[in-house]
């Protein structure tokens, strides 16, 4: 276990270099962030009755963009994938293989760190962003909630991590990968709730995408912060999420050492 | 410019075209499923549009065909953009940091020319046909009757669209001469064009302003479908784009001109 903690010590190390890199990519997020806030904000002032549907009132709609934002800096994967393929595909996996470094927990430390780094320098603009549109702000129901939901933000970002993982080991077999990221992100984009709450969608569609793991990379704590999900609800999709995650992890080691036995095979 | 030197200059854009060619047609697979990443974000784009059109009537006096109109532009001018300059762009930063750009300098073309129109997308004109395919369907929904006047007016605006894409990308991309890791140009493209597709009276005040008058990205493909769906549009809409364009253009120029003479290569 040490040796991972040593893993976190380097990894936030390295990370701290591109600081001005992640803050530019924070501040040009807001960019669509603030259009999508203005879009929903005309659309509420146009029509009384926008949120009937969906049972959002303007202030939550406008607070859902934000949490995505800050939901969004605490879990997304963004450089993690394309490391790990460039790794497998210039064959700096080779060395994992002879040291005692489990690579899947050496990642994950990496991507501990990396999230660490990226909120240190997010956390400013973030902020102020989100003091511009503190009338907004919603607190969660009761403190049991926000506790429940920040361990739910860990499961997401598992999650995140481990599918990532396993479609970057897809780099074994193939040379170019960035399409089947590319492909999978639009789904998660649009089936985690990035685009709009899920709950503007048709009820039945709504129940589909819930048996997918996607809700479950993003809406789901987004959901529970805002008191959207309680009770037996509550409870039967924190076990989905876990649920999600294990099968998450368990493919992610299967790809691993599917790949491992074809790297193998093709460098012997 | 004379004449003898635009034969010279088309006849080497000949040659980088069948390079191109080539290159495609050898990764023919990973040709195809660019295309179909393109096709599944700019599907992304209009559910989005019909997510947004189930909870309101209208955007200001946008209509939910109007706005597929507008999408569909905007993709439309983004993926003719794309095909001639966007990979061009992302790899200024590729030929500085290993040094290539010493031998393009070298040699007896202009620099510029070279940077910017070394690969063509070939992928990009199917998928702009795709966008062309969605604004007809949009257009007859719409019973839109574009006289031959709004067909060319569309085009020019979108010809400056083009400009002003370019332009601003390339500024951006410029800026490697000085940071030399530059991964977040592209993100920072993606950001700012981001809300193109938006329906300009989304906004107002201070944002509008900046993404109207400074950074015309409001302006890109709102204008153009404006002229062609019949919406009111003030003359001086198309002369401020125009305007926006030319500028921008000129900006670029300069910013190149004055990025090159701090160019020290990459191995001194």
């Amino acid at each position: 276990m040490r040796k991972y903690f040593q893993v976190i010590g380097i990894g936030l190390q390295n990370n701290l270099q591109y600081r001005v890199n992640y803050l530019t990519r924070t501040l040009f997020s807001f960019i669509p962030l603030f259009a999508m806030l203005s879009l929903w904000r005309t659309i509420y002032a146009d029509n009384a009755g926008a949120g009937e549907h969906s049972g959002f009132t303007r202030e939550q709609m406008i607070f859902y963009y934000m949490l995505v934002a800050v939901v969004d800096v605490f879990t997304a994967v963004n450089e993690d994938d394309w490391q790990i393929a460039a790794d497998i595909r210039e064959g700096a996996i080779s060395q994992f293989l002879l040291k005692p470094v489990d690579y899947l927990w050496y990642r994950l430390a990496l991507f501990f760190s990396g999230r660490i780094a990226f909120i240190s320098m997010a956390a400013l603009p973030l902020g102020i962003f989100i003091f511009c549109f503190r009338q907004y702000f919603l607190l969660p129901p009761d403190a049991g909630t926000f506790v429940v939901f920040l361990l739910s933000l860990v499961l997401t970002a598992l999650l995140q991590f481990f599918i990532s993982f396993a479609m970057a080991m897809l780099s074994f077999w193939l040379l170019e990968i960035s399409t089947f990221i590319f492909i999978l992100f639009a789904f998660e984009y649009l089936a985690s709730g990035h685009l709009f709450p899920l709950d503007v969608l048709p009820p039945a569609l709504k129940q589909v995408l819930f048996v997918l793991p996607f809700p479950y990379m993003l809406y789901f704590p987004i959901q529970i912060y805002m008191g959207k999900v309680a009770g037996a609800g509550l409870w039967q999709g924190m076990a989905t999420q876990c649920l999600w995650v294990l099968v998450a992890y368990g493919f992610a080691r299967f790809m691993w050492r599917r790949g491992v036995k074809h790297y193998e095979a093709f460098g012997g | 410019m004379n004449l003898s030197s635009l034969k010279r200059y088309l006849g080497l854009y000949a040659a980088l075209w069948k390079n191109s060619v080539t290159r495609e047609m050898s990764f023919k697979g990973n040709f195809i499923l660019w295309i179909f990443v393109e096709i599944l974000w700019f599907g992304l784009q209009l559910s989005f549009v019909s997510v947004i059109f189930s909870q309101t009537k209208t955007i200001g006096t946008w209509t939910q065909w109007q706005m597929v109109l507008l999408v569909g532009a905007s993709n439309f001018i983004q993926q003719l953009y794309q095909a001639f300059f966007l990979t061009n762009c992302t790899n200024l930063s590729e030929l500085v940091r290993t040094g290539k750009m010493d031998f393009l300098l070298l040699l007896p073309v202009n620099t510029r020319f070279l940077v910017s129109l070394r690969v063509v997308d070939l992928g990009a004109f199917v998928n702009a046909l795709f966008a062309v395919c969605v604004m007809t369907f949009a257009a007859v929904k719409l019973q839109l009757h574009p006289t031959l006047g709004q067909f060319l007016g569309f085009g020019a605006l979108c010809l400056v669209g083009i400009l002003i894409h370019y332009s601003l990308m390339f500024i951006l991309a410029t800026i490697c001469f000085w940071t030399v890791r530059a991964q977040g140009i592209v993100w920072g493209y993606y950001n700012l064009f981001n809300i193109a597709r938006m329906p300009d009276e989304a906004f107002r005040g201070a944002f509008k302003a900046v993404f109207t008058f400074a950074l015309p990205v409001l302006l890109v493909s709102n204008v153009p479908v404006r002229v062609l769906a019949d919406k009111f549009y003030a003359p001086r809409a198309w002369l401020l784009l125009l305007g926006a364009g030319l500028l921008w253009a000129m900006i670029a120029e300069w910013f190149w001109r004055f990025s090159l003479r701090r160019y020290t290569s990459a191995s001194s």
